[in-house]
């Protein structure tokens, strides 16, 4: 037993585990940031009233909800990278981290402007309605008055994608990005004696970065809700 | 406004003395407006004007389209058919026309519908600073000194959830008000009040129409009607069935279907 636990301290020696799982949070940081801002203009365009923009962000939303991370992801390093040339930074590790983050923030867009689109529905209709008789216009209104309780009212179901994303970054392993779960597909080829222990120290880390973000939402979402 | 004078009997008679008289002049005039709501045929051929200077009370069963007519002159409700003109000028498509447009018809309506996460000021105050480009210390003085006049400037700093029914309602009144309104439409101001809280909103109203507001109500406030109306307007199945000033028509209705109203609910 006390071998097994020399053999498993060895491997923080070798392998850093910590610098492993701070590339994810950079990940979830950058791609959380694009991703509300990305689905908030599709929450925007879903309730507009033109109707070319409502479709448009029907399609959005559809079509990259139901395809698979992994598959958006190939996608913007095998054709966005390798067959059209689309980089983001002459350095090769960082080009894949913005190629990761570009396919983190699309994806989880969709689910972002889904999860508001629910906040805007806590927001009884007499409050746009009352926006627009003082003579504000759409833009304005749902600026003002919409969006920020439709946040306030959303944010149960938002801290909700915040995790999927959080444990979805381990998909970046796909682009060539060196996170956690890359580093722990490596640790077990090279280290399958101490299986049991690699598996329970990456599974406790994501339960370590994951809980304080369901904490955080609890806690937001009865602090700010509206009072009606 | 705790001193609601409560008068137990209809007082007779129009706004008073002293009032200046509506100029004639149509500021909202409505012509042959249709509306539907899928099957429901709720606007039959409504033709209708309020003068500058006017207090229009609509009464009538409920169905009879009185809220949509009301709501249709802000486009809060958009037509079938017919036109409806503000100060002469057709009301806009929508866009930037009809935001300016709403700009100048103050709306108050059944539930409130206060800004639920901003202030009483920052709810009377957010018009004149996003839409008329106030300067923001200009706009608070402005909206304290409205929610002076409707007596519940002690809750400037509240949220609306924590005010009465009767004090949001008289914070709605105070945030139409500070647009500076050409008319102001009122439906069904009272119907969500607690009754306690009813004779605060109306003594306000009255108010506002000695002033010599422009108003459009719509209500089943009988009393406002005879005290405050230039002309009550009696709508039933869509349409304007009647319309005579209020001592006229309470007294001697002509339409059957008015006295049948009004013996409905004046017997108790």
């Amino acid at each position: 037993m006390s071998e097994y636990l020399s053999q498993f301290a060895d491997l923080f020696a070798t392998y850093n585990v910590p610098l492993a799982f701070w590339m994810n949070i950079k990940l979830t940081f950058f791609a959380a940031i694009f991703s509300l801002v990305i689905g908030t203009a599709l929450a925007l365009m879903r309730i507009s009233p033109i109707a070319s923009l409502r479709l448009a962000g029907t399609w959005y939303v559809n079509v990259l909800r139901n395809t698979p991370l992994t598959v958006i992801m190939v996608f913007g390093v095998l054709a966005l990278w390798s067959k059209l040339g689309v980089s983001f930074s002459p350095n090769f590790d960082e080009n894949f981290f913005r190629l990761a983050v570009l396919g983190l923030s699309v994806y989880h867009a969709a689910f972002v402007c889904e999860a508001l689109r629910s906040g805007v529905n806590t927001v009884p209709v007499g409050q746009a309605e009352a926006a627009r008789s003082i003579g504000l216009s759409f833009l304005p209104a749902a600026r003002i008055i919409i969006l920020p309780q439709a946040f306030r009212g959303a944010i149960a179901p938002l801290g909700n994608t915040l995790i999927a994303l959080t444990k979805n970054t381990t998909v970046a392993a796909t682009a060539s990005v060196a996170e956690a779960a890359g580093l722990m597909a490596a640790m077990i080829e090279f280290r399958s004696d101490v299986i049991i222990g690699i598996f329970l120290t990456f599974a406790i880390g994501w339960v370590i970065i994951v809980i304080p973000v369901g904490l955080l939402t609890t806690y937001l979402s009865r602090r700010l809700a509206v009072v009606r | 406004m705790a001193d609601s004078s409560v008068t137990p009997v209809i007082p007779a008679g129009g706004r008073g003395g002293g009032v200046p008289a509506p100029t004639g002049e149509p500021l909202v005039a409505l012509t042959d407006v249709n509306k539907h709501f899928g099957a429901l045929h709720v606007l039959k051929d409504i033709s209708l004007t309020v003068s500058r200077g006017e207090v229009v009370v609509v009464i009538g069963p409920s169905g009879s389209g009185k809220s949509t007519l009301c709501r249709a002159i802000n486009r809060l409700e958009p037509i079938d058919s017919g036109t409806i003109t503000l100060d002469g000028v057709d009301l806009p498509e929508e866009g930037k026309a009809l935001a300016r447009l709403r700009a100048d018809v103050g709306m108050v309506f059944q539930s409130f519908n206060l800004f639920a996460h901003k202030t009483v000021l920052d709810n009377v105050a957010l018009g004149p600073i996003k839409v008329k480009k106030m300067k923001p210390k200009d706009a608070r003085e402005l909206a304290l000194g409205l929610l002076e006049r409707v007596g519940v400037a002690d809750q400037a700093d509240k949220l609306p959830a924590q005010l009465s029914g009767g004090q949001q309602q008289r914070v709605a009144i105070a945030r139409a008000l500070a647009m500076a309104p050409k008319v102001l439409l009122f439906d069904e101001p009272t119907s969500a009040l607690d009754p306690e809280m009813v004779n605060e909103v109306l003594d306000v109203m009255v108010a506002l129409a000695k002033e010599g507001m422009t108003m459009l109500v719509v209500t089943h406030e009988m009393g406002f009607a005879r005290k405050a109306a230039d002309r009550v307007v009696f709508m039933a199945d869509g349409q304007i069935v009647e319309q005579a000033d209020p001592d006229q028509f309470f007294d001697h209705p002509t339409s059957n279907r008015a006295k049948d109203f009004l013996g409905k609910i004046l017997t108790h």
